[in-house]
């Protein structure tokens, strides 16, 4: 089942602890989540659901290709880690 | 010693005088209005190479022969033309990634009349006749890995620190945020990435150790042993004895290994000199004290140094540059985002402040008097 981590500074402002989802991409996966942690969905996402700017998504080591509709495929034991990109200072 | 100091702000050049035993005072300014991103005052020359950021019209450069009294408008480190098609993205953001000089981040010396100049976004110069002339250095910038680095701070990634060996002005070693550690040893031909032992702690795990995902904030060296490096990095203190090929980390630094700037003892490989703050997340001094921790053998222990320094509400940043110590490692002077500038004669011991109303302080460097 595919994993969702969160760098642990944006455990300063919200609570998003680790979970696991039966999804198939990437924005199934958020949608899950959220719906148990909505408030960390606009600590992620910006107003049109969109990856914010200095966020980052990895998918199994690599950025996320659709940063806009999320629809990058997950494979069963994908692991999804959101973090900071250190542009945003 | 060093009796003059340039402080480059976000609104102008300032020249800081020493007018008497612990006494310095605002001397004179130039480029008033105008952010001086970085500044160079090449030793044993008059020469003073001065950055500016003009927002809407670009970056410019300035050059003074003599010590200050007249400069003159300089070449800009430019990129060549980018190839039709091709294809140089941010990797996790997807932005394009300029060909275009951004901001100029860095210059050093090198041998009589090379400077050395990094820019955001990621590009390296060299010149070879005092600036009048740069061309990027091509092996680095076309490294497929340089594709992977990320802004720091900055939408695109940068080069702060350049480092040109004494003993070998061929070596050169850099530090990119984020991108790690470069270094050469045919003055830019080739390139080699290094920096086993260093961690990055806002990567995935598995990415943690990679070199290529390290954020140096600032790297110096011991100019009288420069195999001995330090480094201030994104989470963290590191140390070198093997010119940043290998690193070890120092923990448990009190108040935090947080922070920007770095300054390195000239002659004494064992002393450093670091300003705090709090943490990546709370960029301000541990509880409002403002402090300054040197080291004196190694990394081993570090002691705080706060004479002189606020140590109540005291909310200043000190950036990557803004730390300087002279060529006898006697004196050192730091200026923070709040506009207040300190000065020591007695290697840290005690600061006194020089001003506390200037405009945010980019850079600090002393101005090595030609007579030394």
């Amino acid at each position: 089942m595919p994993t969702l981590s969160f760098t642990s500074n944006l455990t300063r402002h919200t609570p998003c602890p680790d979970a696991a989802f039966e999804a198939a991409t990437v924005a199934q996966l958020f949608d899950l989540y959220f719906s148990q942690w909505p408030d960390v969905r606009g600590y992620v996402l910006d107003d049109q659901g969109a990856v914010r700017n200095h966020v980052i998504v990895m998918v199994d080591g690599r950025g996320l290709h659709d940063r806009r509709r999320l629809s990058d495929a997950l494979e069963s034991e994908s692991e999804v880690f959101v973090i900071q990109a250190l542009s945003g200072g | 010693m060093a009796d003059r100091l340039l402080v480059g702000t976000h609104k102008g050049l300032f020249r800081i005088k020493r007018v008497d035993e612990g006494r310095w005072e605002i001397e004179r300014s130039w480029f008033l209005g105008d952010p001086v991103s970085t500044v160079l005052a090449v030793p044993g020359t008059g020469h003073i190479h001065a950055a500016l950021d003009l927002g809407h019209f670009g970056v410019k450069m300035q050059h003074s022969r003599d010590g200050g009294d007249n400069w003159n408008e300089a070449p800009v480190p430019a990129y060549p033309d980018k190839p039709d098609g091709l294809e140089d993205k941010d990797p996790f953001r997807g932005l394009e990634i300029p060909w275009s000089t951004q901001k100029i981040w860095s210059l050093a010396a090198g041998m009589p009349g090379e400077l050395w100049c990094g820019v955001i976004p990621g590009g390296l110069f060299r010149s070879t006749d005092g600036g009048e002339s740069w061309a990027l250095m091509r092996a680095l910038w076309d490294d497929p890995r340089r594709r992977q680095w990320m802004g720091g701070g900055y939408d695109f990634a940068g080069i702060h620190s350049i480092l040109v060996d004494p003993r070998d002005p061929a070596h050169v070693t850099v530090g990119v945020s984020v991108g790690g550690v470069w270094t050469t040893i045919d003055s830019g031909a080739h390139w080699e990435l290094i920096g086993e032992g260093l961690r990055s702690a806002y990567m995935p795990p598995d990415q943690a150790a990679d070199p290529l995902t390290q954020d140096p904030h600032r790297i110096v060296h011991c100019p009288a042993s420069p195999d001995r490096l330090w480094m201030q990095h994104h989470n963290g203190i590191f140390v070198s004895d093997d010119g940043g090929r290998h690193w070890r980390e120092l923990h448990d630094v009190l108040p935090s290994g947080f922070g920007f700037a770095v300054a390195a003892h000239p002659a004494d490989p064992d002393t450093a000199w670091f300003v705090p703050a709090q943490k990546d997340e709370q960029r301000i001094p541990v509880d409002g004290r403002l402090v300054v921790t040197r080291t004196r053998n190694g990394g081993e222990r570090f002691e705080i140094l706060a004479t002189g320094l606020p140590q109540a509400h005291a909310y200043d940043l000190v950036y990557r540059h803004a730390l300087a110590v002279d060529e006898q490692g006697e004196r050192l002077a730091f200026g923070s985002t709040t506009g207040s500038l300190w000065v020591s004669e007695d290697q840290g011991d005690a600061w006194q402040a020089i001003s506390h109303h200037l405009p945010p302080v980019l850079c600090v460097q002393f101005q090595q008097s030609t007579s030394d």
